[in-house]
């Protein structure tokens, strides 16, 4: 009797723990997406009549602009989640294996500092400092490289400059938690039986930091794909980003049906390809997550 | 003439407070086991790492094979390591891991894995190439570890206190174990630890390493019977140790006695003289112990000891009898005879004790080099 009560107290407790994730999951994410997925099924017959149908999804794929929007978005979005790998390796190399205590610490600090400013503020200095008569074109004219101050906004480099600058963090933090865990005398033993500094790197250190390397890489593209405020402060309103024509089917052109299923296809798009990501580099779901 | 797979010559290293080691100059015969025994913090593992490349030394050099390292990164030295915790390759198989320093050589897929397959023969794992590292048990692992860095033939196999991490039983095995795999492959093996019994069994000679100089180094018997330094009689092997001032000086044996007022006398070990400092050492096993003096049946006459029993400490066969000295109630610890002759003595039973002056050592205080 007694046991049946506190194994129902217990049960009970769990619950209540439980119980803010549950609405969170529940009233923010479930809620939202099923209203957003009957909406994108929703074809306009008339003036306020509405039938099921796939045309918003058929417009995806007959009209090139879209697809067109959302293979550049997405290619933009791999190449930043390289450029973000191959910068963050060094940094968490540095923080987990070269540097301890206090200076390693300080290192993460200064890695997260620029994240206590909002991003419109962190992009807006962006744009100070690269537009024509901002702090580099100028420089660049006082030094006599050019002539002319160049305008380096809206461009597709400054696009990834801006989109790396804001993940980095993202790949830094889980790059460091798989690089801490890695052994020390791992290197040295591959070393001493005659690896050299690629050799170790590609047999030991990638190896083992694998897990942490597609977490991060997942984030970061997850994260680029769905960013906006980078791309269109960056890259102007013409900068073609997709999460930008959903924008504008929602606000723009009270078009919400279309915009409901652009979003349901860029959920669709990059879970394809984070699915196949890991199945190319031969990694489990499961062991990526519990490695973050 | 002897040749000397390693050889140092006046090789330093310092840090910031100390230094780790102090102008050591030695030479490790080919195929010879070689042990550095001392406690943690003598430098030893400093001295190894200077061996194996991974640390410059500040001064002096190392030879191996006679060749100069001065220089060589540790992925060009004739020298492989067995680390501490072993540091097998976790995300590749066993034979993967045998394979390694092969293929990074260049070595052909199908003649490595053939290699590595033979070599995890020898060392007594055959067919396990494919297993995971982690299925492997502490034994098997060594072994393992060991297999990967014979294959490459190196001139000289560095280990780590390799056998820390085991348990006691399992410890035991694998001293035999490296013994007869040291012995099978005549591969020069320097090894280090701290752990007295390790180095005496597995050697041929042993090195008492000490604030980063060596204190003696020679046979496992020489270092047991004849300790040149205090030092070596107090860290190799159980010793009584009983201080005191020299009392008289008798050619080769001296009288000390002590601050409590034992007299005990031994073998000189360097030059004394009465009123010196000195420290006495005996060995539990050279002392016999008697109910009465005529049990004790000395062979020679020499002085007897009388005290009582403290505790018993039985261990088998190592088993001794902790006693007080009756007058200075000095500590003396004195090994039970193997017969089971005394196994029903009790605490504070009244004995007799006694050893041969010359099979004790004494050393002056202050002179630990004689």
């Amino acid at each position: 009797m007694a046991k049946a009560t506190a194994s129902a107290s217990q049960r009970l407790i769990l619950w209540l723990l439980l119980a803010p994730a549950l609405l969170w999951l529940f009233g923010l994410i479930l809620l939202p997406h099923l209203d957003l997925a009957l909406l994108s099924l929703r074809e306009r017959t008339g003036p306020g009549e509405y039938a099921f149908g796939l045309a918003q999804y058929r417009t995806f794929f007959t009209e090139p602009l879209y697809w067109d929007v959302f293979v550049r978005t997405a290619t933009i979005s791999l190449i930043a989640t390289a450029l973000t790998l191959l910068l963050a390796f060094p940094i968490a190399w540095t923080i987990a294996k070269l540097t301890r205590g206090r200076l390693s610490t300080l290192l993460f600090a200064v890695c997260l500092i620029p994240f206590w400013v909002s991003e419109t503020v962190r992009t807006l200095g962006w744009m100070i400092l690269l537009r024509e008569t901002g702090v580099i074109p100028g420089l660049l004219v006082t030094l006599g490289i050019t002539e002319v101050p160049i305008e380096m906004l809206y461009r597709d480099p400054t696009i990834l400059v801006g989109l790396v600058y804001t993940s980095l963090l993202f790949m830094v933090v889980p790059l460091y938690g798989s690089l801490e865990s890695l052994d020390d005398s791992l290197i040295e033993a591959a070393y001493d039986l005659g690896g050299n500094g690629w050799t170790v790197l590609r047999t030991v250190v990638i190896p083992h930091a694998s897990p942490g390397i597609t977490a991060g890489c997942i984030v970061v593209f997850m994260l680029t794909l769905g960013n906006y405020l980078t791309a269109s402060l960056l890259g102007g309103k013409n900068s073609l980003w997709f999460t930008e024509q959903i924008y504008t089917q929602f606000i723009t052109r009270f078009n919400w049906e279309q915009g409901a299923a652009f979003g349901f296809l860029l959920l669709l798009l990059s879970s394809v390809m984070v699915w196949t990501g890991l199945r190319l580099s031969g990694q489990r779901f499961s062991d990526v997550m519990s490695r973050t | 003439m002897t040749t000397f797979d390693l050889e140092a010559k006046a090789l330093s290293k310092r840090f910031a407070t100390h230094t780790a080691v102090d102008a050591l100059s030695f030479g490790v015969e080919r195929g010879s086991f070689f042990s550095i025994l001392g406690p943690s913090g003598c430098g030893k593992t400093t001295l190894l790492r200077m061996v194996a490349g991974f640390i410059e030394p500040d001064g002096g050099d190392v030879e191996i094979g006679g060749r100069s390292m001065c220089g060589v990164p540790p992925n060009r030295r004739p020298v492989n390591m067995v680390f501490q915790q072993l540091a097998l390759f976790p995300m590749m198989s066993v034979g993967e891991n045998v394979a390694y320093g092969l293929a990074r050589r260049g070595v052909a897929r199908a003649d490595r894995e053939r290699k590595a397959a033979e070599m995890l023969d020898r060392v007594g794992l055959p067919g396990l190439a494919a297993k995971r590292v982690d299925q492997l048990s502490g034994g098997q692992r060594q072994r393992v570890a060991i297999a990967r860095s014979l294959v490459l033939k190196p001139t000289l196999l560095l280990l780590d206190e390799p056998l820390g991490a085991l348990d006691l039983k399992l410890r035991e095995r694998m001293k035999i174990e490296l013994k007869q795999l040291q012995a099978a492959f005549g591969t020069t093996f320097v090894y280090i630890t701290h752990d007295q019994s390790e180095a005496l069994v597995l050697s041929d000679r042993v090195a008492v390493m000490n604030s980063g100089r060596f204190e003696q180094v020679g046979t496992p018997q020489e270092l047991y019977y004849s300790p040149a330094t205090p030092f070596v009689a107090g860290f190799v092997g159980a010793n009584n140790r009983i201080d005191g001032q020299v009392s008289a000086i008798d050619g080769d044996l001296v009288e000390i006695r002590s601050a409590a007022g034992w007299t005990v006398k031994a073998r000189r070990h360097g030059t004394l003289k009465p009123g010196d400092a000195a420290t006495i050492f005996v060995r539990p096993e050279v002392a016999v112990l008697g109910r009465s003096t005529a049990d004790l049946a000395l062979a020679e006459p020499a002085a007897v000891h009388q005290g009582t029993v403290e505790s018993l400490l039985f261990d088998g066969a190592n088993s001794a009898v902790l006693l007080r000295e009756q007058a200075s109630r000095c500590e003396f610890r004195v090994a039970l005879p193997q017969t089971g002759r005394y196994a029903d003595l009790k605490v504070n039973e009244p004995v007799f004790f006694s050893f041969a002056a010359d099979r004790a050592v004494c050393f002056g205080v202050g002179s630990s080099h004689g």
